[in-house]
């Protein structure tokens, strides 16, 4: 492994001081500059990651008030309170269904326009930009967008839907509505990214698998698909499966912007659960153990996806 | 690696040509509605945007007054330089922090070292709200919130951009800098003379990254900064949307155009790098 290059191999004497000092003060003055070098990166590793990281948890036990001058330790309190709370299991619902309607959604559209872009020739690059273009977006503007086509009165959604007689919906301010509206600007904007993800995947399937196919008599597209290309793609896709819900679990930025939660809580989602007690009302605490629930559940995604992504490398 | 033909490419017949183009149309009819309609919007003179016709081109073209509108009535130029400030200078300091450990983690023996290295895996597992609620109180005591440090300092460490670099690094041939070392070159020396050379494809992919990640952050301002002097693109298009209690569409649609243009030029300029850049290290 190249992380044994050694000091020992670098004792190359070129002014005739005696080998072995040499060598010495170099490994030395090398193991200093070690330090120095990384120096910054620890200090604000630590810093900036992981006694924050460590605070959440304490916090977590406490009862802080942002600006309170004293706070005790409450033990579990703040968790027997979340579980008593009924804002913060709607709040997990919603995080969760939100996820439920993003991750099939993005990933089905993300692996159709891939594999549609990948069956012909023509205008791929134009497709791929266009296709890619939400997901560079800043989402908070798109989503202002989109709030604006979504207007009850002169949003295009609505004249679009009178214009062939159906009713006209409140789409961010209806109770069943808003949440899979939301879920679909998720879609909108993370399928592209889902879309790039299945083309490298597509890529590495072997061409004498489709030779193979068409020599034993595979009929068409479709039977192609189901006995190549899906089968080949598997690793690819549950990939792509856990990187969407991961991103789907930090919905923040359109609830923030667009619904605040609301109609009634029907689009409280984890995050914005915890940036109302965290950053609007203060407590502290309470925000804690909220991003205690969340880190868990991210957590365990990406270690999930680390196993993959190792599993990936190795047979690769 | 995109480029190359995945499927096999038979050349299809007319039919299921236009099939194809057909079906990968109306995604593309998705993906691209919004764009349209908030150009179209910020072209339309007040009257048209509150028809009750869907049109997607003015006939009267008030595209100049909504533009202007948007810089007048917000600070926008005033955001969009924020926003400059504040993603150029997380981006440099992430380069200066991460380039010289990166180095020192893949060539140089130390005391620690894995404990270091370990410490960047660890932490690349957590994810990046996690740590708010305890960096605000943190910089709440600091003094700091509301001040251009509260947007960048959480971001100079990039534990992704030290295990990139570190991982581009130990490929780089360890003769490569024993020569430099012959030369006379410090340990620092290399990193920035002979090192930061041969990453560049890497460090290019990493600060696209970087860029369009923190161009559009909306959450951790969000918590950082209330004083608009500080508002990055993101925050102002909002700010710009509440102030006008969502009736001034035609600049509002301007104002959004402005804010995603700076990234849309690039992304179409550089296409493949970007596409490289966003989804190799957004696999993090």
């Amino acid at each position: 492994m190249a992380t044994h290059q050694s000091i020992t191999s670098m004792p190359f004497d070129t002014i005739g001081r005696p080998v072995l000092t040499s060598g010495w003060r170099r490994a030395l003055k090398r193991t200093l500059s070690a330090y120095a070098l990384s120096i910054p990166a620890i200090v604000l590793m630590v810093i900036m990651l992981i006694a924050p990281l460590v605070s959440v948890f304490i916090l977590a036990l406490t009862d802080y008030q942002l600006g309170a001058p004293t706070f005790e330790f409450i033990g579990l309190r703040n968790f027997k309170a979340l579980l008593g709370d009924s804002v913060f299991w709607t709040s997990l619902g919603n995080t969760l269904l939100y996820a439920a309607l993003v991750v099939p959604g993005s990933v089905t559209l993300g692996l159709g326009a891939a594999l549609l872009i990948e069956s012909g020739v023509g205008l791929r690059s134009f497709y791929r930009a266009v296709f890619f273009l939400p997901v560079m977006a800043t989402l908070i503007a798109m989503a202002i967008v989109w709030e604006f086509m979504l207007h009850p009165t002169f949003g295009i959604a609505n004249l679009t839907l009178v214009s062939f007689g159906l009713r006209p919906q409140n789409w961010l301010q209806d109770g069943q509505l808003a949440l899979p509206t939301l879920a679909v600007i998720g879609i909108w904007q993370q399928f592209g990214f889902n879309m790039v993800l299945f083309l490298a995947g597509l890529v590495t399937i072997p061409k004498h698998l489709y030779e193979a196919a068409a020599l034993d008599g595979v009929p068409n597209a479709w039977e192609r698909f189901r006995l190549v290309i899906w089968p080949m793609l598997g690793p690819v896709t549950l990939f792509v499966v856990v990187i969407s819900a991961i991103r789907a679990l930090q919905v923040f930025d359109t609830v923030q912007a667009l619904t605040k939660g609301g109609p009634n809580k029907a689009t409280e989602v984890l995050l914005y659960t915890m940036y109302a007690e965290g950053f609007e009302f203060f407590r502290t605490g309470y925000a804690s153990a909220v991003t205690v629930v969340f880190i868990v559940l991210v957590l365990a995604l990406t270690l999930a996806k680390t196993f993959i992504l190792e599993k990936r490398v190795h047979y690769a | 690696m995109i480029e190359r033909a995945a499927l096999p490419r038979q050349s299809l017949s007319p039919l299921a040509r236009i099939a194809r183009h057909a079906a990968l149309l109306s995604i593309a009819v998705f993906a691209l509605l919004p764009f349209v309609w908030m150009i179209s919007t910020s072209l339309k003179p007040p009257s048209e945007i509150l028809s009750s016709e869907v049109r997607f081109w003015p006939s009267e073209f008030y595209g100049a007054e909504n533009f202007r509108a948007a810089f007048t009535a917000a600070p926008l130029a005033r955001y969009l330089l924020n926003g400059v400030i504040v993603t150029s200078a997380i981006f440099t300091l992430q380069v200066l922090i991460a380039l010289p450990a990166a180095y020192a983690l893949a060539k140089l023996r130390f005391w620690g070292r894995d404990i270091v290295f370990g410490a960047v895996l660890f932490c690349l597992l957590i994810p990046y709200h996690a740590v708010a609620v305890p960096l605000f109180v943190f910089f709440y005591y600091l003094g700091i919130l509301n001040s251009y440090a509260a947007l960048v300092m959480p971001f100079t460490i990039s534990v992704f951009g030290i295990f990139l670099m570190r991982q581009f690094f130990m490929t780089v041939p360890d003769d490569l800098v024993d020569a430099a070392r012959m030369d006379g070159i410090s340990e620092f020396g290399i990193v920035w003379r002979v090192m930061l050379p041969t990453a560049v494809p890497a460090l290019t992919a990493f600060g696209i990254f970087s860029v369009v990640a923190h161009w559009n952050d909306y959450f951790w301002p969000l918590i950082a900064v209330s004083d608009q002097t500080y508002f990055t693109p993101p925050l102002g298009v909002v700010a710009f949307r509440n102030d006008e209690a969502g009736s001034n569409y035609g600049p509002l649609m301007a104002a959004a155009t402005i804010i995603i243009l700076p990234l849309v030029v690039a992304f179409l300029v550089a296409q493949k790098r970007f596409v490289e850049g966003i989804t190799f290290t957004g696999m993090k």
